[in-house]
């Protein structure tokens, strides 16, 4: 018994290892989706067929991070440009054909399944900026910097025409990530922080529809309008400001359990989250966060080859654009874009996307030594 | 190709690169943690309380509840309006799948009409969705068992008990009572001008007319508080703290329910109206105007068809003619004339006319002609008010003038409220020169006068009033307020007596003409000639009192009064007042019986058959009956 068991937890690491899954990594996310289960118990109001469904989700998702983990990255390289120009075709042809849902054209019906252009793009975007980028010498040149750049804006602008500001706001800022990470120069980065500066007026006018705007005019005052617009940044400062140091206690959270708090499972899950656990519990699910980027960004150092690391540099640090503007848009800090907390909003389309996110991460994490050997 | 550029990156440099860019990255990421945290720290712990108060805003409300009302009581302790509980059939729409077809069912179930259902239909699109609406209200028992024993085919249905006033009484107290009825727009127009909507933000209710309505600060109480947690739509999910309301006070009025249930069926269908009052503190005993209505039919709002036919009525049962009804008082007022007259020195009690029936004043064609064709003979002031001699108070009042009398009769308290506890109260009318150039522009002419003395000529009076009037005679001059209010019910069971209310007293020179006025009422009954005698014929108990029959049709001057000839609502009024015991009165009645004919046989028999009851079944005073043998008192 005793030596089997030793073979057993001998074996282990070796069995993960062969199927290339990052134990560290694994282990901060499933602490993250076990804390995203509990706080959507409370958000839900205890719907038991909601915790079955987002486990499902929660499920597929770690099944699709295995399979990404499994492929070789030769291949993620060889398809970059392909799964890059396939997104951009769908995401014109969404535009042009595309179904709507809630005001905005976002779904591709491929009759067989509805799909969203947009959530390839997430991954297609940085896979091929990292491609053009990793073909010549690390830093780039700006000529290498400028296209990167177009690879970018032309997706983004798509995205942000359907009208989807939180998904071209996190596909821009994984391409910008990857030019980053290769070092491209700081004289050229504030260049380029200028242009966006100018580029902001020219959303504002020719791409933001009203709804968008309203959200910017909304989150400058929310007090202007307590009823209408104003009301779910309100309710969520509300919340997130009554929780306190120590937080109400789960399932105590006023704002929550008694509805005053909208959209509370899904984009404003962290202000019940922040009503019930407090600051205290905010800095413990931070510290969640941080512990998976750091392990992402090590893995990106460790990774052999330049397309590899940026890729992973890239996933991990667009993964805290989600954290960074979540808990920026319910705590007031930032405009409502509807970008959601992740692996702790109810919700499934993006959630896999990241889970994907991780699988190639846990290959670029996981395939290099073999690579080395 | 790929193998070739490989060889020239310097691939140390290109990783040293990138760690310090992850490096840059981290702190970046870091930093802009700490920004979201130092957010975080402003509003979960800088603006903590801020937040707090704006968290509990949201979710804590304050409801008012409703005091119960104050109940009322008869002065033995029997219970005249009390707070009953009336089932209501309500719905919650938000409960229900398919609402047309529960309320199909329900239709059949509990015999709901179309207009019910329409009226349903109607609240339902106007509230919200969890908040009941009323289906049918005030089911009986029999309905309110039959829904129960169905009630868990229905979810979402449900019957809701509120309490309501009811009257068990019923017409009997009406006009004492009066009745509470559903706030209207008025009626919270009044609320708030007295700042008071607070305290009725709950309340269904609101007394309208009687006691209910002039005991309304009483009577209501004091609302409590409940303190609730709701949720954003509003609906309440617990209560976390009450602060209970204080109910209103308990009151008793002076009213003795056995009396004036025999006052009620002694006037049977007269129209008219008995008051009952004990002259020694001016309580009122009994008091009931004939036709009454039931008070019930207004509390749960009255149709229409039904307001209009007591509205509409001739007979005009809407009135409390006790208070509101203002009649000529005739004959009644001689007494208090004769008291003037004595002690304002314009007669004496041996001053004598010779009555021929008719009264003419010098240089005037005109006849005044006494009630008896051929006169009284020789009349002196007792014998004028025992045989109700017209011609001596033609002859008083023109001796008199309409100045005296008019000062006089003022301080008795006619032309003004008694200031019983009824807002519905006339003041009736004391003629006077002023009032007439005032009311028809026209000079007082002695002519007018002269009727003056009869209780005729534009004089008119309550029923309260005359009663209120004698109680002074009866008192010497003390001057009570009629009151309905007898004092409150304390919590154990004592009642706490309110003190009679007085008026300025009425003055005379000579304290002996009470008691000349007084034994010449008391003439009235138990003299010779007395126009109550007959009615009062071996009573027990020794009353005096005075009749009066009020004209109501002016006949020409050489025609006779033909009663079958007359339409009967121009038919004279008959009038009685009266008391006894007279050595120790209790009790003080007056009786006015419309298009009756004279006093006498009309008035004064009924005015009797109240003592008779009195004073069999209520008096602690027993009188021996003279006629009884002592066989009879053995057992």
């Amino acid at each position: 018994m005793k030596n089997k068991r030793a073979t057993l937890s001998n074996n282990t690491p070796r069995l993960l290892e062969r199927f290339h899954i990052d134990v560290i990594l694994l282990m901060g996310l499933l602490t993250l989706m076990g804390v995203g289960m509990v706080t959507l118990y409370s958000a839900s109001g205890q719907d038991m067929a909601q915790m079955e469904r987002q486990l499902t989700r929660l499920a597929v998702g770690l099944g699709v991070m295995l399979i990404m983990a499994q492929i070789p990255l030769m291949a993620y390289r060889r398809l970059s440009p392909y799964a890059y120009i396939a997104g951009l075709l769908m995401l014109i042809a969404v535009l042009l054909f595309g179904d709507m849902g809630k005001g905005a054209q976002r779904w591709l019906d491929l009759k067989v399944i509805r799909f969203q252009p947009s959530e390839l793009m997430k991954l297609a975007v940085p896979m091929m900026v990292a491609w053009y980028i990793s073909k010549f010498t690390l830093p780039p040149r700006t000529l290498h910097v400028v296209t990167g750049f177009i690879l970018v804006v032309i997706p983004t602008v798509l995205i942000a025409r359907q009208p989807d500001l939180g998904t071209s706001l996190l596909i821009a800022s994984s391409g910008i990530f990857a030019i980053f990470l290769a070092g491209m120069s700081w004289r050229l980065i504030g260049v380029v922080a200028g242009m966006i500066g100018a580029f902001a007026p020219v959303m504002w006018f020719f791409l933001m529809k009203e709804y968008q705007k309203q959200r910017v005019v909304t989150f400058l005052n929310p007090e202007s309008d307590p009823l209408g617009a104003g009301y779910h940044i309100i309710q969520s400062k509300i919340a997130i400001g009554s929780g306190g140091a120590q937080g109400k206690g789960w399932l105590q959270g006023t704002q929550s359990q008694l509805e005053f708090l909208p959209e509370r499972h899904t984009d404003f899950i962290f202000s019940v989250f922040s009503e019930e656990f407090g600051l205290v519990g905010v800095i413990g699910l931070l510290a969640i966060y941080l512990f998976i980027i750091c392990r992402g960004l090590i893995i990106a150092t460790r990774a052999q080859d330049a397309y590899s690391k940026l890729l992973a540099g890239s996933i991990t640090l667009t993964f805290f654009v989600y954290i960074f503007v979540n808990m920026g848009m319910v705590s007031g800090l930032l405009p409502v874009v509807g970008v959601p907390l992740p692996l702790i909003s109810y919700g499934g389309t993006s959630m896999v996307t990241l889970m994907a996110g991780f699988g190639i991460l846990m290959a670029i994490g996981t395939q290099k030594r073999f690579l080395s050997r | 190709m790929g193998r070739k550029r490989q060889h020239i990156r310097d691939h140390s440099a290109e990783a040293n690169l990138f760690a310090r860019r992850c490096a840059i990255a981290l702190l970046i990421v870091v930093a802009m943690l700490g920004v979201v945290v130092s957010n975080l720290y402003s509003l979960q712990v800088s603006q903590f309380e801020d937040y707090q108060t704006r968290s509990n805003g949201n979710r804590i409300k304050v409801l008012p509840v409703a005091p119960n009302r104050g109940l009322i009581y008869d002065r033995n302790g029997i219970l005249l309006a009390e707070n009953r509980p009336v089932f209501t059939l309500e719905v919650i729409p938000e409960q229900i799948d398919d609402l047309q077809q529960t309320i199909k069912k329900l239709a059949v179930l509990m015999d709901i009409t179309a207009e019910e259902q329409e009226e349903f239909f109607t609240t339902l699109n106007s509230q919200r969705r969890f908040k009941p609406v009323a289906l049918k209200t005030q089911l009986s028992e029999e309905e309110v068992a039959r829904f129960s024993a169905q009630q868990h085919h229905y979810k979402g249905v449900s019957i809701e008990a509120r309490l309501s006033r009811h009257y068990p009484y019923g017409d009997t107290l009406t006009h004492i009572l009066g009745y509470v009825a559903k706030i209207n727009k008025t009626d919270l127009q009044k609320i708030t001008e007295a700042g008071q909507e607070a305290n009725y933000a709950a309340t269904y209710d609101i007394g309208k007319l009687g006691i209910e309505k002039f005991h309304e600060d009483k009577l209501h109480g004091e609302v409590g508080y409940q303190q609730v947690e709701v949720n954003s739509q509003g609906r309440i999910i617990r209560t976390l703290d009450v602060d209970p309301p204080t109910p209103g006070q308990d009151i008793v009025l002076n009213i003795d329910l056995q009396l004036q249930m025999a006052v009620q069926k002694t006037l049977e269908e007269q129209r008219g109206t008995v008051v009952v009052s004990d002259p020694k503190t001016g309580g009122i005993l009994a008091m009931y105007s004939n036709p009454s209505y039931d008070p019930n039919l207004f509390v749960h709002g009255i149709s229409r068809k039904n307001y209009a036919a007591l509205l509409n009525s001739p007979d005009r049962p809407l009135i409390n003619r006790a208070t509101q009804g203002q009649y000529p008082p005739a004959s009644t007022i001689k007494p208090h004339l004769a008291l003037l007259g004595l002690d304002s020195g314009t007669i004496d009690r041996d001053y004598t006319i010779k009555d021929t029936g008719r009264f003419r004043l010098p240089n005037v064609s005109h006849v005044w002609r006494d009630w008896k064709r051929w006169g009284h003979g020789k009349v002196n002031v007792s014998k004028a008010i025992e045989v109700s001699c017209d011609t001596y108070y033609y002859d008083l009042a023109y001796k008199l003038g309409i100045d005296k009398i008019s000062a006089a009769m003022t301080d008795f308290g006619f032309g003004d409220y008694t200031g019983i506890d009824l807002y519905e109260e006339s003041d009736g009318n004391m003629p006077s020169r002023g009032w007439k150039r005032a009311r028809f522009n026209e000079p007082w002419y002695v002519g007018d006068t002269i009727p003056v003395g009869i209780g005729q000529s534009f004089w008119t009076a309550t029923p309260i009033q005359l009663n209120q009037s004698v109680n002074t005679l009866i008192n010497r001059g003390t001057r009570y307020v009629p009151q309905l209010l007898r004092g409150y019910m304390q919590s154990n069971g004592e009642v706490a007596l309110a003190s009679p209310k007085t008026l300025r007293p009425y003055l005379v020179q000579e304290d002996k003409n009470w008691n000349i006025v007084l034994k010449a009422m008391w003439k009235v009954v138990n003299g010779e000639e007395g126009t109550a005698r007959h009615a009062f014929d071996d009573v027990l108990y020794e009353s005096a009192g005075k009749t009066g029959t009020a004209q109501l049709f002016s006949i020409g001057q050489n025609e006779s009064y033909e009663e079958d000839e007359v339409a009967e609502r121009l038919r004279d009024n008959a009038m009685y007042v009266g008391f006894a015991p007279f050595d120790a009165p209790e009790i003080s009645v007056t009786v006015v019986i419309e298009n009756a004919g004279g006093g006498s046989s009309n008035a004064a028999p009924v005015a009797r058959q109240v003592m008779d009851y009195y004073f069999a079944n209520i008096s602690s005073t027993t009188f021996p009956d003279p006629e009884a043998t002592p066989e009879d008192a053995a057992p």
